[in-house]
């Protein structure tokens, strides 16, 4: 990696939660630009993630508004910021750099740099469930796969997938060309998919171009990280192997607070200790706002974590234009913040 | 009035119930190790329960969306499988036996 991919930013949000995305808005009226990094594919967190339709009622002067509803209108909040997303990425290293900047990793290999790091990475991030099996975790990575980067890499595979919702059913159709023989398992006849998907899966089970069972499976057949069939258990047949070297479990996602647990920050009981004046980690830089940081008090609200984000900005302001001076106004009428906003 | 759960490891718990509360919640409560993730929405399964056959006449059969939930997120399912954030906890259900499923412990 040269110094050149390196993105130098004045924030790096871990994190694109409602808390996050506000947190864009607080550090923008700054002059504080802001890239932020979600493992989820789109903003939102919890709010999209878990309970897009159904409506919160005590958002301030939002009498309902969906989990959806609240997202959107963050996004269109924050545009004037022109924030920059890295999507489907997990932040997953966080080191001091010579000048003094902290660098920012990620497992597609983005690198940002930056005098102040916001972790406003809620429950945790959003990872697939591991079906409890027996010794999975042999597997892992060499012959059970839990997303797909590369289409290429199951090229001529024989790939068993598992579960019944629109990431089993799509990846059923999109494999199904290039790999040697696809396997669809799911618990019932019933899919709970977009029925396009649904009916094109089932012309290619009726035409005998992906197997079909109506099954579970119970454990995993190999050596070496190399597996060689999967044992299905089904009601109407029992137990039976069928042959694959690949598998593909999709059991919907759940949060799991994953690489900020190495980022060397105190941790209390998986949340992220606090001051309630500047919301800043015990290390200098680093601030933890919304569901992730702990403090006498905290309410796992989203009210709480928008007022976090703006105490948080005062002093990411102070890193990030040292020699400037923080002056107190309201958008309501100050031109210089109304400029910014785009509205004057 | 009371429950007993058994948690993943084998371990009875009788614990104090309130009356219209979920059963989830009222685990949630007692601190016993349960992710309950999404809060009681339909979203997660991570409140899965099996019930003590003894007791699963008594419950009101689950709604087409916990089904669904079920087969879509949980594992190891079985016939006395249930969502508990979808038991409302009532004085009929005084002494309800059950047992949290693998795949709803918090994270380490
Ligand atoms: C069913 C339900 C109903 C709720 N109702 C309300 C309500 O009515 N009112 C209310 O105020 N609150 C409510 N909440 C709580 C509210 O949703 C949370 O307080 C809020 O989502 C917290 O926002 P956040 O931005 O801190 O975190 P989250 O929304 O959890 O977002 C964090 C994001 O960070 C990402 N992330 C974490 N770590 C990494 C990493 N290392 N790399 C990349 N990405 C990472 C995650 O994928 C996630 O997208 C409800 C929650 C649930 C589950
Ligand atoms: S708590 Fe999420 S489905 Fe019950």
């Amino acid at each position: 990696m040269t110094k050149q991919d390196v993105i130098k930013t004045d924030a790096v949000i871990i994190g694109a939660g409602p808390v996050g995305l506000f947190a864009v808005f607080e550090l923008g009226l700054l002059d504080i630009k802001a890239h932020l990094i979600d493992i989820l594919d789109r903003p939102g967190g919890q709010c999209t993630e878990l309970y897009p339709e159904k409506p919160i009622y005590d958002i301030p002067a939002l009498p309902v508004v969906t989990g959806q509803e609240l997202t959107d209108r963050l996004m269109e909040q924050i545009t004037p910021f022109k924030p920059e997303f890295h999507f489907s990425q997990m932040a997953d290293s966080l080191a001091k750099t010579e000048d003094g900047l902290w660098r920012v990793g990620t497992d597609d290999d983005t690198l940002l740099e930056a005098p102040v790091v916001i972790i406003a990475a809620g429950g945790g991030s959003f990872t697939p469930k591991k079906p409890p099996i027996k010794g999975i975790e042999e597997f892992e990575n060499t012959s059970v796969f839990y997303a797909v980067r590369k289409m290429e890499q199951f090229r001529d595979k024989n790939i068993l997938i598992s579960g019944g919702g629109d990431s089993a059913l799509d990846w059923t159709l999109n494999l199904q060309p290039i790999a040697q023989s696809v396997t669809l398992v799911h618990r019932r006849d019933e899919f709970r998919a977009a029925p396009d998907s649904v009916n094109k899966m089932r012309t290619l089970a009726n035409d005998n171009k992906i197997t079909l069972h109506i099954a579970e499976p119970v454990a995993l057949n190999g050596a070496n990280g190399q597996l060689e069939s999967v044992r299905l258990r089904s009601k109407t047949s029992g137990e039976f192997d069928v042959v694959c070297d690949t598998m593909l479990p999709f059991y919907g996602l759940t949060m799991k607070l994953g690489p900020v647990a190495n980022f060397g920050l105190n941790l209390h009981e998986n949340l992220i200790p606090v001051d309630t004046e500047k919301f800043e980690t015990n290390t200098p830089g680093i601030f933890a706002i919304g569901d992730i940081n702990h403090y006498p008090g905290k309410l796992k609200l989203i009210l709480s974590g928008f007022h976090e984000a703006a105490l948080m900005a005062q002093q990411a302001f102070r890193y990030i234009h040292p020699d400037k001076k923080l002056r107190f106004q309201y958008t309501t009428s100050s031109s210089s913040l109304q400029e910014k906003l785009g509205v004057k | 009035m009371r429950i007993t759960v058994t948690d993943q490891n084998g371990t009875e718990h009788k614990i104090d119930a309130l009356e219209g509360w979920s059963v989830m919640e009222i685990i949630r409560d007692h601190d016993l190790n349960i992710k309950a993730e999404c809060g009681g929405c339909l979203s997660c399964a991570t409140c899965h329960v099996y019930v003590d056959k003894d007791w699963l006449g008594k419950l009101h059969p689950p709604r087409d969306d916990e089904t669904d939930m079920l087969e879509a997120e949980a594992f190891a399912i079985e016939e006395n499988s249930r969502l508990s954030c979808q038991i409302l906890f009532t004085e009929e259900l005084n002494g309800l036996k059950l047992t949290l499923a693998p795949g709803t412990e918090k994270d380490a």
